[in-house]
This record gives structure tokens, C-alpha cells and sequence, in this order.
């Protein structure tokens, strides 16, 4: 590189108009070994712009993971959830808007003639009861 | 937009935030603090990154304003001292033996800088962007960003220039 060339850039680049390749140019010769006695003054800055180039962001970067689905999307499966059960079980109907006055009043009297006959098979139970208690007799004996 | 593909188009140019930021906030761990921020807002709206047809540059417009911003905000919860006139050779001295180094004086010559110059030395002599860019992204004129760049530049050289001939400020 010329020196008379680098002088000369020196001089735009202190009026700022030389390009970004020829201040790369002006970098790279002030990053060799030999700069010359009476350019040896601006030699820092240079140096001192490349360096500071050099220098890294190390610090870690907490990104958290995306939600895969946007927020309404729970609400709404919720929602899906509640609609489903509603129709699944089965509603409480109402026993007098299904059937007439006179099937209920028949359907009473059967239920009425169940629990009687089977009040009655479970007094026959009882006499069950008195045979255990003979029984236990003879067994606590032996 | 996945968590990979986001690191993905944040990766070259995070480094660019994080020495923009930390050229205006001067400490470290306020500039990591800051391009942490500029990142994980950018990630929060990641759906709409697509439709940025720069993403450098906007995540390079949002680090300058979020530190402007913390600038302003923290000069105005703290007294700045009025005076400055009473600084005594010690301090000098001591500040001499600080910035010993060449490079550190002109980091310290740098921080010395107003804020625009600042801001366009950093983005045109250590990042290299070209003029249109640096237009765009500090809504600058390219006249006064060129001006503003000129003068930066010779007021580094100026102040190296003092320290080389004289060795003290």
C-alpha cells in the first residue's frame, strides 16, 4: 500500500467521505506491524475500533417455549367439555308428564303387593334365626 | 416462529446490539441487561418479525431508543453535580494511570462524545454500517449523519493528539 494512497485517506476519512471499504483498507494498514513514525498517532484508534468489534454478548437468553396454542383454546375445550356432559347423562325426567295417573296408581299397588309378599318371606326368617340359636348350642358345647 | 428459528436470525447481529448498547450505557452489565431486553421483546412479538423486512436494523433502532430511554430515566432519578471545576491534579494523575492504555483513552475519549457522535462513530467505524443505514436507523439526515461522523472523528484524533504531545490531559 502506498503511502502517499493512505494519507490521502486519512484526510476523507476525517471528512467523512470515504467508503466502508476504504476504511477497511485504512484499518487493515494500521493493523500491520510497520506503520510509519508520523502515522504511528492514529494507529490506536484503529486498533481500538477493531477490538471493540471483538467483544460478544455472552449472557444466556431466557426464551420460554411457546405456547403451541393461543389462550382461548382451553377456555373453549372447557367449554367443549361442559356441553358433552350435559348431553350425556341422562336427564331427571319427569315421571307425571311420562306416563298417565293410572299407570302410576298401578304401578304403586305392585310395588305395594312386592314389599308385603316380601315382608312376609322375611318373617319366615325369623324361625331361621331361633334353628341358629339351637344349633350354637350343641357347637359351644363340644 | 420456533425458539431455534428466532435464535437463529437473532444470532448475527446480537453481538452488534449488545457493543451498541454498551457504548451508551458504558457498564457491562447494564449493556447485557439492556440487549437482553431489546431480545426477549423482540422474541414476544415474534409472529410479526416476518413482516419486518430488516430485523437488524429494527432490533438495532429498539437497543438505541431502550438505552436513550434508560439514559434519560436515570438522569432524571439522580442529582447531577453542577460543578466540575474543582478537579484537583490527584484526580487527574490517577485518571492518567487509568487510562494508560492507548485503547482505553479512547474508549474514555468515546464516552466523552455526545450521544449522536457517539453513536454514529460506533455504528459507522466499529460496525461498519454504510451511510444509508445509519440514516435510517438514527432518522438522521445523511448530510448531518456525514457531519456528525467528521466531527467525531477529528475530535478523537484532537484529543489523541493532546495526549500524545503532552502525555497529560
Amino acid at each position: 500500500m502506498e503511502l502517499y494512497n493512505i494519507e490521502k485517506l486519512l484526510q476523507k476519512y476525517f471528512e467523512a467521505t470515504t467508503t466502508v471499504a476504504e476504511e477497511e483498507m485504512l484499518r487493515n494498514f494500521f493493523l500491520q506491524e510497520n506503520v510509519p513514525e508520523h502515522l504511528q498517532q492514529y494507529a490506536p484508534m484503529f486498533q481500538y475500533f477493531s477490538v471493540e468489534k471483538e467483544e460478544r454478548f455472552t449472557k444466556e437468553l431466557p426464551l420460554k417455549p411457546k405456547r403451541k396454542f393461543p389462550k382461548w383454546v382451553s377456555v373453549a375445550a372447557v367449554a367443549v367439555l361442559l356441553v358433552g356432559i350435559y348431553f350425556t347423562v341422562p336427564m331427571t325426567t319427569d315421571l307425571e308428564s311420562e306416563y298417565t295417573q293410572e299407570e302410576i296408581a298401578s304401578a304403586q299397588e305392585a310395588f305395594k303387593l312386592l314389599a308385603y309378599n316380601f315382608n312376609k318371606g322375611t318373617k319366615q326368617l325369623g324361625y331361621l334365626e331361633e334353628f341358629q340359636k339351637t344349633t350354637d348350642k350343641f357347637l359351644i358345647k363340644e | 416462529m420456533q425458539q431455534s428459528d428466532f435464535l437463529h436470525v437473532v444470532m448475527p447481529f446480537k453481538d452488534k446490539l449488545f457493543r451498541l448498547a454498551k457504548r451508551l450505557l458504558v457498564s457491562k452489565e447494564e449493556a447485557e441487561d439492556a440487549t437482553q431486553e431489546v431480545l426477549l421483546k423482540l422474541w414476544s412479538k415474534n409472529k410479526l418479525m416476518d413482516s419486518y423486512n430488516n430485523v437488524e436494523a429494527y432490533a438495532m433502532m429498539m437497543t438505541k431508543n431502550f438505552c436513550l430511554d434508560r439514559l434519560k430515566s436515570k438522569q432524571a432519578s439522580h442529582l447531577k453535580l453542577v460543578h466540575t471545576n474543582y478537579e484537583d491534579n490527584n484526580i487527574s494523575l490517577q485518571r492518567q494511570m487509568e487510562v494508560g492504555d492507548s485503547l482505553a483513552w479512547i474508549e474514555k475519549i468515546m464516552d466523552d462524545l455526545p450521544d449522536q457522535q457517539k453513536l454514529v462513530l460506533q455504528l459507522r467505524d466499529v460496525e461498519q454500517y454504510e451511510y444509508e443505514e445509519i440514516s435510517d436507523l438514527l432518522e438522521m439526515k445523511p448530510v448531518a449523519v456525514r457531519v456528525a461522523l467528521s466531527r467525531a472523528r477529528k475530535t478523537v484524533r484532537e484529543k489523541l493528539m493532546q495526549k500524545h504531545k503532552h502525555g497529560i490531559v
